[in-house]
């Protein structure tokens, strides 16, 4: 029996990777206004680094992402509930968001949300929760 | 006339869905259920097109280009898991 070798899979994750990564990226920013946000881009992302570990091994994905995922999902809950935490030193409910208009050097005039931080612990909580998951599925020893 | 070719063609996709998934339950061997799973993927992203031209809107491009990216990475695990019989590798084998 031949031996298989994943010549094509490798050389089309390296493109869609970097594809899927920017996507996600688009897909967290565009969550003020228009579909998406933290969670769908935490999932896009996971479906990246998933990507990554079946086209590639465990070893050697760890190798150059060297980031512990039970860390990653701990972070992000913390961010997430201290950016809660924010709105009650002001006096307001919990949970309370704050935006203002800033006027910045390329972007022009560019609403600024602190929605924004709580959803990047959502994002990395969701990280973190999907990558742990499938590693611990994955893992046979 | 244009609503009459959209819907048409949506009717189409629609009886090709159905057929896929016939062959997914019926399916003899699973290469042929993964197959079908893969074709029903297709055709969903095709159909999501035509509403999207039907109802004049872009608010639909962003799930057609994530459910080709989910369908993508779950066709691959499938192959990988019949073909190697482990989806994810543990240690780099070269």
């Amino acid at each position: 029996m031949k031996k298989p070798n994943d010549i094509i899979l490798r050389g089309v994750t390296k493109v869609a990777v970097v594809i899927i990564f920017t996507f996600a990226i688009n897909l967290f920013f565009a969550g003020h206004h228009n579909p998406g946000g933290g969670f769908i881009g935490g999932l896009a992302f996971a479906a990246a680094l998933t990507l990554m570990f079946l086209s590639y091994d465990v070893d050697s994905v760890r190798a150059n992402f060297p980031v512990d995922f039970k860390v990653l999902t701990a972070v992000g809950v913390l961010i997430a509930v201290l950016t809660g935490m924010g709105g009650v030193f002001f006096d307001l409910p919990f949970l309370t968001q704050a935006f203002d208009y800033f006027h910045l050097p390329i972007f022009g005039k560019t609403e600024l949300a602190t929605a924004v931080l709580f959803d990047i612990g959502v994002a990395l909580a969701v990280i973190g929760t999907a990558m742990v998951i499938i590693m611990t599925i994955s893992e046979d020893r | 006339m244009i609503e009459t070719l959209l819907m048409i063609a949506l009717f189409f996709l629609v009886l090709s869905i159905l057929a896929a998934v016939y062959r997914l339950v019926k399916g003899p061997s699973i290469p042929d259920r993964v197959q079908a799973l893969d074709n029903i993927g297709v055709n969903l992203i095709a159909g999501i097109a035509i509403i999207s031209i039907f109802m004049r809107t872009s608010a639909f491009f962003s799930v057609m280009l994530l459910l080709g990216i989910l369908s993508f990475i779950g066709t691959i695990a499938f192959a990988r898991f019949l073909e190697r019989g482990v989806v994810i590798e543990s240690e780099r084998n070269k």
